[in-house]
């Protein structure tokens, strides 16, 4: 037996190649079952991209949702808060074309916004600590309710369900400590160039 | 002192015109004290101070005013005597033109200091107690950044300090105020330089560093150290005053600690974890000055340079004192000055705002003529000369992270170290292109700063909204399995029910049948006989109200007869009366149906049965209701004698009979409340139409309407429904009771007994 196959070089290949596949498999099966990684490490990493504001603009109910709609292949430009910069990145991670943000999701604004809560006029009903998805909203039924500016996200949430309409979004002040400085104007470019630039009148 | 000691070389570094001369021409000189003073709660690196002063209060120089906020932060004294006269938001020597919180005082004039607690030999003061000390007074880093300096000394344990650099090279073009205080304060450099040696446990080295262009204050220095007499431990080394090369920007930390000792600081180590400690010679003096006599930091040397004043010089300044104020001091011409600078030419910034006031980090105010700092020419493209890279002291790419701060690409712009980046400008300097390269370096730290706190905002964000979700399912789970138990019990319960239903008609069914089978024939066959029975039931019900009557005999002589047993007995007399008028009726009934059975021979039972069905239909059904009343009521009272012993011994039964007490209580209203609607309505449906087969159907529903409404009405309300509904039973039962009388009826007793019972409701209401 042995020596007929030792006489039959492609039988010996043969049993060789076939040997050797069945002990990898057996190997990259083993691994693929003991190794076997929990979750979708993408969605933990398209998640870690988006802004977190949980505003639910892009139609799923918080970032995680919509990370793992990408993930399935959703578009990556329904992000609002995370505007043109969240766009990039994204399309930086996953090696697509970035796209514009489609508009039907909301206007991407540079301004950072939070809640405040008119507390005089607040008749602590509870409904805007119920949706606010952050938890930022302090209060109990028939007490005043309070904004924890630290926390708030902006998102909005808990505008449309205040019966009182007491709820305010009022832009975040730029303070000593949040300021920093601004890229200086771009490069001029030489006479001739700069005849050229505006648009429409360009060759 | 020695001279043969090694120097290292530092990397890049340019030689920018000193402009220096015109600033040292006249001695130290000062300004008065201005009429106001604006003191910033935040004049150095970290948290704000607290201010623990209010408006209206006097407060003497010296006085502390506002708290350090934590480690990180520094306390603020008054610069000088007055009265605090607002505490608000004002202009900040800061390039933001921002404003922030200060301490405005009005001064008196008078510089009145506070009680200060000075120290004549602080060697025999322990460390902590020496930080400690300068850390009251305020004293942050003079030379431009404003470090805490207790901070700063406070080294780890791990950080063994071989090296201490004082540093006076002062390399910035205009800027002479350490100079001037080289030369006229050595002593106190001398000193404090000790005494930061003792606190830092003796170092192997101690240098005082001075760039070659400063002869004098290396004289003076030098002269002062050789004849020190003060507080000198033995284990002190000596001090030794160097010269260094003068080459911008040698008097970085950084940069310095690499002349002297030859070791670069890793990227993102402090030099102290090097074996090296940097403070600037202002520092020094006003650290020595906090410990030796307890003086707080309250002023400090300035210079005030620039072709658009007429006098420039040194100026010792009290910090608070508005700019504007200092330059007006020193011909200041407006028209002339194309901006005035807070710090030299190469570090420095344009002041938005000359209400501003000195800060314990203001070095220089250059109020410049527009030939001195003419406006930046158009900045041209990069022709990648890379002239910049030599001339970086840091060892960085300047052209790299122009790129990419232009494209505002945060990662590659920190793998190419963006935050060791000094912004000393030498690049900026060199460049051909004349394009501002440290302001784009300042937007790109920015914008990684930014993006990194909005990084961190968004993971606590996340985390919020995930241990949100999480608590949410939680307490549905918590929820579902509350709803799944309560339906298992349910099931369980009609699956029970089931059985019993299944299980009977099997053993138990047939009996019964058959009982109610021979029951009927009974009925059926013989008639006689249940006249008989009838009259039997009659005679027991006499003979019971007889015994009922009797009076009560105590069983036991020692007790006498309570209340309760007397009420029990009542309402015995009244069952059996009732029994009694039951019986008599039935019998009654009985006859008279004979009767009619007699002359329509050969009816059908059923037909009977249904007749006489009807006809207790037609039996008023207040009357029914009020039997039941009568029972509960005696019922109720039983209860409430068991409820009272169980109580009074103490039983674990007390509770359920309570309970059982009160939903008794609750029945009897109940009842009462239908038998009053049932009198309301009697009269109309008496009025309307004969009783109706279905009027006990009808009267229910009316009560339950009733109750209805009840519970919708307010207590008041409520109470007076109550009252109402009482009454009118009142009424009526006088009335009963009056037939009674008249007719002699045997349930006289029964019916004086309800009125007096309604009367004490009525009166309890």
């Amino acid at each position: 037996m042995l020596e007929a196959i030792l006489h039959n070089p492609i039988a010996a290949a043969l049993i060789a190649l076939i040997g050797l596949s069945l002990v990898f498999g057996g190997i990259l099966g083993f691994a693929a079952v003991r190794y076997k990684v929990e979750g979708n490490p993408l969605v933990e990493r398209i998640d870690k991209i988006l802004p977190q504001t949980q505003c639910g603009q892009c139609g799923y109910p918080g970032c995680r949702p919509y990370a793992e709609a990408i993930s399935h292949g959703d578009a990556i430009n329904k992000c609002p808060p995370g505007g043109q910069a969240t766009i990039n990145a994204l399309a930086d991670m996953l090696d697509i074309q970035a796209s514009t943000l489609d508009a039907e999701h909301g206007e991407a604004s540079d301004i950072k916004k939070v809640a405040f809560i008119r507390e005089a006029e607040c008749i602590g009903c509870t409904k805007c600590i119920q949706a606010c998805p952050m938890d930022a909203i302090l209060g109990a039924a028939k007490h005043m309710h309070t904004v924890i500016a630290d926390e708030c996200t902006g998102c909005d949430l808990c505008i449309e369900p205040c019966p009182v309409d007491c709820i305010d979004m009022i832009p975040v002040n730029t303070s000593l400590d949040h300021w920093h400085w601004d890229l200086p104007a771009p490069l001029q470019l030489i006479a001739s160039d700069r005849q050229t630039l505006p648009a429409g009148r360009a060759a | 002192m020695t001279r043969a000691i090694k120097l290292w070389p530092m990397p890049g570094g340019i030689h920018p015109p000193e402009h220096k001369q015109q600033s040292m021409q006249l001695p130290l000189g000062t300004v008065p004290i201005p009429p106001q003073l604006f003191i910033p709660l935040n004049q150095h690196i970290g948290a704000p101070a607290k201010a623990i002063v209010t408006v209206g209060e006097q407060v003497l120089a010296g006085q502390l005013i506002a708290t350090a906020d934590g480690t990180f932060s520094a306390n603020i004294h008054a610069s000088s005597s007055g009265t605090v006269s607002a505490i608000g938001d004002y202009a900040l020597p800061h390039p933001s033109g921002m404003h922030g919180q200060a301490i405005v005082i009005n001064t008196d004039g008078s510089h009145q200091w506070a009680p200060l607690q000075d120290c004549q030999d602080y060697l025999t003061l322990d460390r902590l107690a020496l930080l400690e000390k300068i850390r009251a007074a305020g004293v942050a880093g003079l030379g431009g950044a404003g470090f805490p300096t207790a901070v700063k000394l406070y080294t780890k344990s791990t950080q063994q300090i071989d090296t201490l650099v004082i540093n006076g090279a002062e390399c910035e073009p205009y800027i002479t105020a350490d100079d001037m205080l080289m030369q006229v304060r050595a002593e106190e450099i001398i000193a404090g330089t000790l005494l930061l040696s003792h606190i830092l446990h003796h170092p192997a080295r101690l240098i005082i560093a001075v760039e070659d262009n400063k002869p004098k204050a290396i004289a003076a220095l030098q002269l002062a150290a050789k004849n020190y007499t003060g507080e000198k431990s033995a284990q002190d080394a000596a001090i030794e005053v160097l010269a260094i090369p003068t080459l911008y920007p040698s008097g970085g930390a950084r940069q310095l600690v690499q002349i002297l000792t030859g070791r670069e600081i890793p990227h993102g180590h402090h030099s102290a974890d090097i074996g090296a400690i940097c403070v600037n010679v202002a520092t020094t003096a006003a650290a020595w000055r906090a410990v030796r006599f307890g003086e707080p930091l309250i002023s400090r040397i300035t210079t005030v340079t620039g072709e658009a004043l007429k006098i420039q010089r040194n100026i010792e300044v009290l910090l608070g004192t508005p700019i504007e104020y200092v330059l007006t001091q020193h011909g200041f011409a407006a028209d002339k000055a194309l901006r005035v600078v807070m710090g030299g030419s190469m570090m420095g910034f344009t002041l938005p705002d000359l209400s501003a006031p000195v800060i314990k980090t203001t070095n220089c105010l250059l109020a410049a003529s527009k030939k001195e700092l003419p406006p930046p020419p158009p900045a041209q493209a990069c022709i990648r000369c890379g002239i910049c890279a030599e001339a970086c002291p840091a060892s960085l790419l300047p052209q790299q992270l122009f790129w990419y701060a232009q494209a505002e690409d945060s990662q590659r712009l920190q793998a190419h170290n963006i935050f060791d980046c000094i912004e000393c400008g030498a690049c900026s300097y060199v460049c051909p292109s004349k394009i501002p390269l440290v302001q784009y370096y300042r937007a790109g730290k920015g914008m990684i700063r930014q993006q990194t706190a909005e990084k961190e905002k968004a993971d606590r964000s996340r985390q919020r909204f995930e241990f949100r979700k999480l608590r949410i399912e939680k307490e549905e789970a918590e929820k579902e399995a509350k709803r799944a138990a309560r339906k298992k019990a349910a099931e369980e319960a009609k699956q029970q029910l089931a059985n019993r239903k299944s299980g009977a008609p099997t053993e138990q069914q047939p009996d019964m049948l058959a009982t109610a089978l021979s029951k009927a024939s009974q009925v059926q066959a013989t008639p006689a006989e249940q006249r008989v029975k009838l009259e039997r039931m009659l005679q027991t019900a006499r003979n019971g109200l007889a015994s009922a009557r009797a009076p009560l005999v105590a069983r036991n002589p020692e007790f006498p007869i309570t209340e309760v047993q007397l009420v029990q007995q009542q309402s015995r007399i009244k069952q059996m009366e009732l029994k009694l008028v039951e019986a008599e009726k039935r019998l009654a009934d009985f006859d008279a149906q004979q009767a009619g059975a007699a002359s329509a021979s050969g009816e059908d039972p059923v037909a009977a049965a249904m007749a006489r069905a009807k006809e207790k239909m037609a039996q008023p059904a207040d009357e029914k209701l009020r039997t039941n009343l009568e029972l509960m009521q005696s019922r109720f009272a039983k209860a409430q004698e068991k409820a009272q012993q169980a109580t009074a011994d103490g039983s674990p039964a007390a509770d359920a009979l309570q309970k059982s007490l009160e939903k008794m209580q609750q029945k009897i209203a109940e009842t009462e409340a239908e038998l009053a609607a049932l009198a309301t309505s009697e009269v109309i449906v008496a009025s309307v139409t004969p009783v109706e087969e279905n009027a006990a159907q009808q009267a229910m529903a009316k009560a339950r309407a009733k109750a209805a409404t009840l519970t919708g009405m307010s207590d008041q309300e409520k109470q007076a429904e109550q009252l109402r509904a009482l009454q009118s039973r009142l009424q009526k039962a006088r009335e009963r009771l009056q037939d009674a009388e008249r007719e002699n009826a045997p349930n006289i007793e029964a019916l004086r007994i309800a009125v007096s019972k309604l009367e004490e409701k009525i009166a309890a209401l």
